[in-house]
């Protein structure tokens, strides 16, 4: 998966997002090991130090644990990816939620869109 | 660990022209630093003094605890902005050159790298375009393996794709412990890759804090802050 980002928001947040995305998609599986902080940054076009602080961030979150010697692996506990991946789903779906009340439809007529849009998609 | 950069009250003037007019500051180690300011704002001065080239009217500049002499020089990999090579030499030659005169020279380094962006050993200085002799000096300062690189407009005269390889190599190459310090105003092309940016006007430090911090506080990127602040 390629990296983008954004120039507005600070960058180590956005790594943060998307080393989430790539766990709970399963680029990045449980259990397995993580590339390098360097080859990461390499990837991503950003500095090391930016992808230090956002693996240290996804460690705090207990997504990610280091191995002493053999670096960085992805938790075994499907729970723990699981979680965050409602919290990400919830997050899309609050930010989705706004955007339309902004342009005027209440949660009543969002809903019925919904499924009247993905029905003429099939 | 003492800071690579330290200075206070740095001043440096020219003949009717302030180029540097009391700058303090301190640039720790292993960071990727950007000095961003408008033309003539004292950016080439500032790197000309660390590298030993220019001497200080007044103040103090420390180069890893240093005054900058032969010491300094022996662990700064400078890139000018403008070529002193000789012209007559090929690449090949200039590598030799380096390799003599620098102890931290890595020629493997250099021959990976120019095999990467599709030069030829063999090709004299004289016969390159602009933009191929800027990134032969570029491959020829990041072979160094120094502790503090000083780039001065490193990425004005190549192209969007050498642009890249060349911010790929500072961000792959750059010793843990070695600090990149790159003078520029292609703000947007590099502010991913720096920890820090040093805003500079007059010859004096208007900003100085993490491009995250930046970004964080003002919503907004660094690009977008500059042309704010330097708005003309």
């Amino acid at each position: 998966m390629a990296w983008s980002l954004q120039s507005d928001r600070p960058l180590y947040a956005q790594l943060v997002g998307q080393l989430q995305r790539m766990i709970v998609t399963g680029v990045y599986p449980a259990g397995s090991r993580l590339p390098s902080v360097r080859e990461l940054a390499a990837e991503a076009a950003v500095n090391p130090n930016t992808m230090q602080r956002a693996l240290v961030k996804l460690e705090e979150d207990g997504l990610i644990f280091t191995q002493r010697t053999s670096g960085r692996y992805v938790t075994e506990e499907q729970e723990k990816i699981m979680e965050t991946k409602k919290e990400m789903a919830e997050q899309l779906i609050f930010q989705f939620m706004e955007d339309m009340s902004y342009l005027g439809y209440t949660k009543e007529q969002t809903m019925t869109m919904i499924n009247r849009t993905e029905e003429k998609s099939k | 660990m003492t800071p690579i950069i330290e200075c206070c009250d740095l001043v440096k003037t020219f003949p009717g022209c302030r180029a540097v007019g009391g700058i303090s500051l301190q640039v720790p180690r292993g960071r990727i630093v950007g000095l961003l300011g408008p033309n003539g704002s004292g950016k080439s001065t500032f790197l000309k003094l660390c590298n030993g080239l220019l001497t200080p009217d007044s103040g103090q500049l420390l180069v890893n605890g240093r005054t900058p002499g032969v010491e300094t020089k022996k662990v700064v990999s400078y890139l000018p902005d403008r070529t002193y090579l000789n012209n007559w030499m090929n690449v090949a030659q200039l590598i030799r050159f380096f390799q003599d005169f620098y102890a931290d020279f890595d020629t493997a380094r250099a021959y990976d790298m120019l095999h990467r962006l599709n030069l030829d050993p063999m090709q004299k200085l004289k016969t390159m375009s602009k933009g191929t002799k800027e990134k032969v000096q570029l491959i020829l300062v990041m072979s160094r393996r120094a502790q503090l690189y000083l780039l001065d407009e490193p990425i004005g005269g190549v192209d969007p794709a050498a642009r890249d390889f060349i911010l790929h190599t500072i961000i792959t190459n750059y010793n843990q412990e070695g600090t990149v310090l790159i003078s520029t105003h292609l703000i947007a092309d590099v502010e991913n890759v720096l920890d820090d940016v040093i805003f500079i006007n007059g010859g004096t430090i208007v900003l100085s804090d993490s491009v995250d911090n930046i970004r964080d506080k003002q919503g907004k990127s660094v690009d977008t802050l500059f042309r704010e602040v330097f708005r003309c």
